[in-house]
């Protein structure tokens, strides 16, 4: 365990809610779980989340219905709102929390999405962020226009390009153009704000764009990605990262490789701040929530969903493998078309191989089945134990530089944070490392992020 | 003697300081506040007590302009500049509201119908079933460039009637048609009970109850299903705008209520017929298209007093005003008798365009509203939380739906 250096005032600590995604971390099976489409839902998630004075709700997004060997997948939660449309109704049901939505670069163009994003910030004050992810599949496109298809190399160049052409837009504006004074009859100040020009490899776009500018200027803009790529991107234009490093010591190296790229763009060590994604099991003591951790575990990783992982894994049919016996003895399948599709997986014959021996070491050395295997490989909880226990551990690891704060992910929609708020939060305020009221008027002011420039 | 005709519907559309472009220089007049949320939704939150059956919101990707068939966008200073996405808008006041129908502005020619599905089919999630969609074409050079991705020509207002013209609003409107289609079969996608959560089998879904919509078309194809289950109204309804031929085909074809701008009621009979004969042509002539008449209002206490402020506002614009649509200037009371005659001419409904917002958004609510009740013309209280429901339209099934269902 690392120890916080005294000479360094404590950091504060950042919080966001993760509304609860089409994927085995949430148990949809659990009694107290409730829809993932009604709008109520929403409501309850995110004022829970204001409540606990959280940074920001984050959404996730994915364009096409999950298949795997060909068929709807059909074992977690499937179907999604649309996420500008479900943002922009929250920010009638709070004043304070931040609404962070996850756009894709490829399948959109960047007038309409600076545009939504523009329109999102002036209707919830100041309040909207943009998780730029960029995709690759043929798969997705098949819903769109432009199609998909984005070879390796083109995805960072279009989220860059992209990125760059939304925030041309943005800067059209500089916010004192709109006069609208009734007497002199000058609504404007200046013939023509919003004109633009822009020409890339991706984009060949002009015109004058339509929103003024908004209470942020931009939106606080996330990265996702964890490739070289990504971590570059990120470094030079994002203003926080959605990592998925939620424990100490991953989260250390992630944090440091990364805050350690910001100066050769000219950027300060507080401009980024790293946020992993973490899931949590809250209990009345550290042994009552190891056992619930486990119970979790086996209601995320079912007999049928654990066959479903391992095939993902190994990307072959492996319907009828008995998932409470041991690993298949067949190596992954080196066919690089993937059974899985629409989601991130091992995506290399490589990658497979070493990740199914790692596997297989663990089942070897714990002497465990199938299935019990992939409950302890995948998706371990990132805080399990008492309210104590849990707050000590994330003042120590935002202390000790392994994040600047986390993304909550509860496994039970939508009242899963709800303990979390009412157990943790005022424990993390006796520290000194919570605010106890919104401090900014914005996002970004909550956030502790400087004005963009120009 | 013939049954009496069913209520008229009412709907105002929502445009900025309101469709005069003086607008924004009346007294009462928020010009400052066009890009704030409690701006809409007062505006909302008034028609609502006004009972109105609906309300629009005007969008454009470009920036506004005077000459909206002018290649270049002009650099007035002296008009209403800059707006908000009016879906979003819609959204953010659906929870502010409980029975008014929403239907907001979406441009269906540079977009992508998957996003606009998802999006309408989350607002009617949002208003618990109150969302529709106004489709509006953009084939212009300006707003193409925008997006980069495709050329237009530049044509005039006078050269649509060119063989250019013609042939561009050919295919602009097809596209809509095309678009409008991939919309609902998106809506249609994930049957009603689709979503099982059957614990015993560790289904969340039943897959044979999503469908893939597989559309091809000219301009895009689409695999489907939607990310998005079924809303709660079905199939949310689908508006046009339309003022000649192929406008009202995409009205008798694709949509639930069409737009329409007659000048006198001698007009209507014509209007209704071209989209009554659209409709059969597409095999609806057994469904409800309704036809609104679109009207720019200045209501006043007085005939005089209307006339005097609409020449007041002309005065302060520079120019008369010019609108597609008829422009009427008097009393609750005179329009009440326009629309009552139009309504028996044969449309079912009007959507009012306030020349001034607030002024004449309160005009309507609160004296031509209450001219319209007494009159029997109009509803008394709100008999029906959807908008489906306000407009007398029935909950389809999904076409997609198998008739004998998978056993629970």
């Amino acid at each position: 365990m690392s120890t916080v250096r005294n000479d360094k005032p404590k950091k504060q600590i950042h919080l966001a809610a993760h509304f609860p995604g089409v994927n085995n971390t949430t148990v949809w099976s659990d009694p107290a779980s409730g829809s993932h489409i009604e709008f109520d839902s929403f409501v309850e998630f995110a004022q829970i989340a204001e409540r606990g004075l959280f940074d920001f709700l984050f959404l996730a997004e994915g364009l096409r219905l999950r298949e795997q060997a060909g068929k709807i997948y059909d074992l977690d939660v499937v179907g999604r709102p649309d996420t500008f449309t479900i943002l922009a109704a929250l920010a009638a049901v709070t004043d304070h929390l931040g609404l962070t939505g996850t756009i894709n670069s490829t399948f959109n163009e960047p007038y309409e999405v600076a545009r939504q994003f523009a329109s999102l910030d002036h209707l919830s004050d100041g309040r909207a962020a943009w998780n730029v992810v960029t995709s690759w599949d043929a798969f997705t496109g098949e819903n769109f226009r432009r199609g998909g298809y984005l070879p390796q190399g083109e995805r960072y160049e279009r989220a860059r390009t992209f990125l760059d052409a939304a925030t041309r837009l943005w800067d059209t504006w500089k916010g004192d153009e709109i006069l609208a004074d009734k007497a002199s009859g000058e609504f404007l100040s200046t013939p023509t704000p919003g004109a633009f020009e822009h020409h890339d490899s991706q984009f060949d776009i002009a015109g004058r764009f339509n929103v003024p500018r908004s209470p942020q200027g931009r939106p606080v803009i996330f990265q996702a990605g964890d490739s070289e790529e990504g971590r570059e991107f990120a470094a030079a234009k994002a203003d926080a990262i959605f990592s998925r490093h939620s424990h100490l010591e991953d989260g250390q190296r992630f944090y440091a490789d990364v805050k350690g790229r910001l100066e050769k763009f000219g950027r300060r060590h507080e401009d980024l701040l790293i946020l992993p994604a973490a899931t949590f099991v809250l209990a009345d003591t550290d042994a009552d929530a190891v056992e619930l951790a486990r119970e979790i575990r086996l209601q995320q990783v079912s007999p049928a969903t654990a066959i479903k992982l391992l095939e993902q894994l190994w990307n072959r049919d492996l319907s009828d493998h008995d998932p409470d016996g041991p690993l298949p003895t067949v190596d992954p399948s080196e066919n690089d078309d993937l059974i899985a599709k629409g989601r991130a997986s091992a995506r290399s014959h490589g990658d497979r191989l070493e990740q199914a021996e790692r596997w297989r070491e663990v089942s070897r050395a714990k002497g465990l089945s199938t299935r019990e295997t992939i409950v302890e490989v995948t998706g371990r909880q990132s805080f399990i134990g008492s309210a104590e226990t849990i707050a000590s551990t994330l003042d120590d690891y935002v202390q000790a530089d392994a994040a600047d704060g986390y993304i909550l992910v509860p496994h039970i929609t939508p009242g899963g944070l709800a303990p979390f708020v009412d157990h943790v939060v005022p424990l993390l305020q006796e520290r000194g490392v919570f605010r106890t009221a919104y401090e900014g008027a914005t996002l970004r002011e909550n956030l502790g992020l400087r004005e963009p420039t120009r | 003697m013939s049954a009496p005709l069913p209520r008229l519907r009412l709907a105002v559309a929502l445009d900025g300081a309101g469709w005069h472009p003086a607008a924004w220089r009346e007294p009462d007049a928020r010009p400052e506040d066009l890009l704030k949320p409690g701006y809409w939704a007062g505006l909302v939150q008034e028609a609502e007590t006004g009972l109105l059956d609906f309300v629009t919101i005007e969008d454009s990707l470009s920036i506004q302009t005077d000459a909206p068939f002018g290649t270049e966008d002009d650099d007035r200073t002296d008009r209403v500049r800059g707006r908000l996405d009016a879906v979003l808008i819609a959204s953010r006041i659906a929870p502010l509201t409980s029975h008014i129908g929403i239907v907001p502005t979406a441009i269906v020619t540079h977009t992508e119908p998957f996003h606009l599905s998802k999006a309408i089919a989350t607002l009617d999630y949002v208003s618990r079933g109150r969302a529709g969609v106004r489709v509006q074409v953009a084939p212009r050079p300006r707003d193409a460039a925008l997006f980069g991705r495709r050329e237009f020509p530049d044509i005039s207002y006078a050269d649509l009637r060119s063989p250019t013209g013609e042939g561009l609003l050919r295919e602009t409107f097809a596209e809509a048609a095309d678009y409008v289609e991939v919309l609902r079969r998106l809506w249609d996608s994930w049957e009603d009970d689709a979503e099982i959560r059957d614990v015993a089998t560790g289904r969340f879904v039943d897959r044979d109850k999503i469908h893939y919509i597989d559309f091809e078309g000219l301009h895009f194809d689409v695999k489907g299903p939607s990310i998005t289950p079924r809303p709660p109204q079905g199939q949310p309804v689908v508006a046009a705008l339309a003022h000649r031929d192929r406008p009202f085909e995409l009205v008798g074809t694709s949509t639930d209520v069409g737009f329409v701008t007659p000048r006198t009621a001698a007009d209507i009979a014509s209007i209704t017929a071209e989209i009554r004969a659209a409709q059969d042509a597409a095999g609806r002539g057994d469904e409800t298209v309704h036809v609104f008449g679109d009207i720019v209002v200045v209501l006043d206490e007085t005939e005089q007093a209307a006339q005097d402020r609409l020449a007041r506002l002309n005065e302060a614009a520079g120019a008369a005003y010019e609108s597609d649509a008829l422009i009427f200037a008097g009393t609750a009371e005179g329009l009440a008798d326009l629309l009552a005659t139009w309504h028996a001419a044969g449309l079912s409904g009007f959507r009012l365009r306030p020349a001034v917002l607030p002024d004449d958004l309160r005009r309507i609510t609160r004296s031509l509203v209450p001219e319209l009740q007494r009159r029997g013309l109009f509803h008394d209280a709100y008999a029906e939380t959807t908008l489906r429901g306000a407009l007398g339209l029935p909950r389809p099934v999904s076409r997609y739906a198998t008739t004998e269902g998978t056993p629970a």
